[in-house]
């Protein structure tokens, strides 16, 4: 499942996507840990796997909570998508 | 002499029964309550068939909504809470409903309704709710493949549909038709914001623009905000929308000339989706548990 979160507003668009049929496959998950802002989590989905998700309080705020780890803030990669073993994380930003 | 205040964004609550069904016979009795940000709805299954659901607007209170909107459908079946085999919560405030013995997500509980509702040929649901959108992807079993949602803002939603209709003073129900008696489609509002474009619809009207030239502009932006949210994840057909904004004509024709596909067609009410789906979940959880047990 590719679960998109995140928003679209005047400013531009916003998403994480999870490719959850990925997360399935993966046995340590580190992304989440990997993650300073502590934007995702692992959570059992509606047909019972474990997968990674951004947090329901982040969902609205993404590009702000996303930002420190952004080009803007000296980074080159983003820590969740270097984590993630099987290039599961895409962000649209 | 004080007046009473017409609320013309209120639509219609009601509950229905199927009279040719009779719940005693059957082997599974299974519920799903969408407790949505603007409404309610409950629907009763037996063996998986329709067989009662009511549609409310949600209360400020969570778990109340969820109990009159199962006590409503509960009426005059001669069923009670306590006949219920598995009741699965969803929407908004799925966490908030007592009697619910699982939450599951709106998103899944919409592709699994549509695919009740629509067939199993439906690809890509728009679910237009009350204060989100959502674009889902599901395979022919109603299995989500991908999904997106946008609640970050009113704009593109039923509660900003309600907004406008009480601006311009014209009942829910015709502000679909309304907006389509135009000769000529005028520039969409703002799309961004309902706070603007209900500034930007007050600001036209006092131009002189007629009610429906304005509802027209309102509903293109509308649709084309969904359209662009659409445009993310791509629109598979077959292609259905449900929740409350699937009944207004305005949105669905525009959003069908803008995407170039014909929406499915359906008998029930496209607001029920949701609940459909968690009772079509509850069935199953409830035959897995008594297989397990």
């Amino acid at each position: 499942m590719l679960a998109n979160y995140g928003y679209k507003d005047g400013s531009g668009e916003f998403f994480i996507t999870v490719d959850t049929d990925h997360c399935v496959e993966c046995g340590e998950k580190p992304c989440a840990a990997a993650c300073p802002a502590d934007v995702l989590e692992i959570i059992e989905d509606d047909y019972g796997d474990d997968v990674c998700a951004v947090r329901e309080g982040h969902r609205k705020q993404i590009k702000y909570s996303c930002a420190p780890c952004k080009p803007a803030a000296g980074w080159t990669t983003l820590p969740c998508k270097e984590a993630c073993p099987l290039d599961a994380l895409q962000h649209s930003w | 002499m004080a007046e009473t205040a017409v609320e013309y964004w209120r639509w219609k609550e009601y509950n229905w029964r199927d009279p040719d069904l009779d719940p005693r016979e059957a082997q599974v009795i299974s519920a799903g309550v969408d407790v949505g940000s603007v409404s309610s709805q409950a629907v009763v299954m037996t063996d998986g068939k329709l067989y009662a659901f009511a549609n409310m607007r949600t209360g400020s209170d969570s778990p109340e909504s969820a109990q009159k909107a199962i006590g409503w459908a509960l009426e005059e079946t001669g069923l009670t809470l306590e006949d219920l085999h598995f009741v699965v919560g969803t929407g908004y405030g799925r966490v908030n409903v007592p009697f619910a013995k699982k939450a599951i997500t709106e998103i899944a509980c919409h592709a699994r309704g549509a695919n009740f509702m629509y067939g199993p040929s439906v690809r890509t649901v728009l679910d237009m709710g009350g204060q989100d959108c959502k674009a889902i992807h599901c395979d022919e079993k109603g299995k989500v493949k991908a999904f997106l949602m946008n609640d970050k803002c009113a704009a593109g939603t039923g509660r900003g549909m309600e907004v406008m209709a009480d601006l311009l003073s014209v009942p829910i129900e015709e502000v679909g038709a309304m907006s389509l008696d135009v000769d000529e489609e005028p520039p969409p509002v703002s799309s961004t914001c309902v706070v603007f474009a209900k500034s930007e619809a007050s600001g036209l009207l006092r131009q002189g623009w007629p009610k429906n030239r304005v509802l027209a502009a309102y509903c293109a932006a509308m649709s084309h905000r969904v359209c662009a949210l659409l445009g993310r994840i791509g629109v598979e057909e077959k292609f259905a929308i449900t929740g409350g904004i699937a009944k207004n004509p305005g949105i669905v024709k525009r959003i069908e000339k803008e995407l170039g596909v014909q929406a499915l067609k359906s008998d029930m009410d496209t607001q029920i989706a949701g609940a459909v789906g968690a009772a079509l979940f509850a069935r199953v959880l409830y035959m897995k548990s008594r297989k397990t047990a």
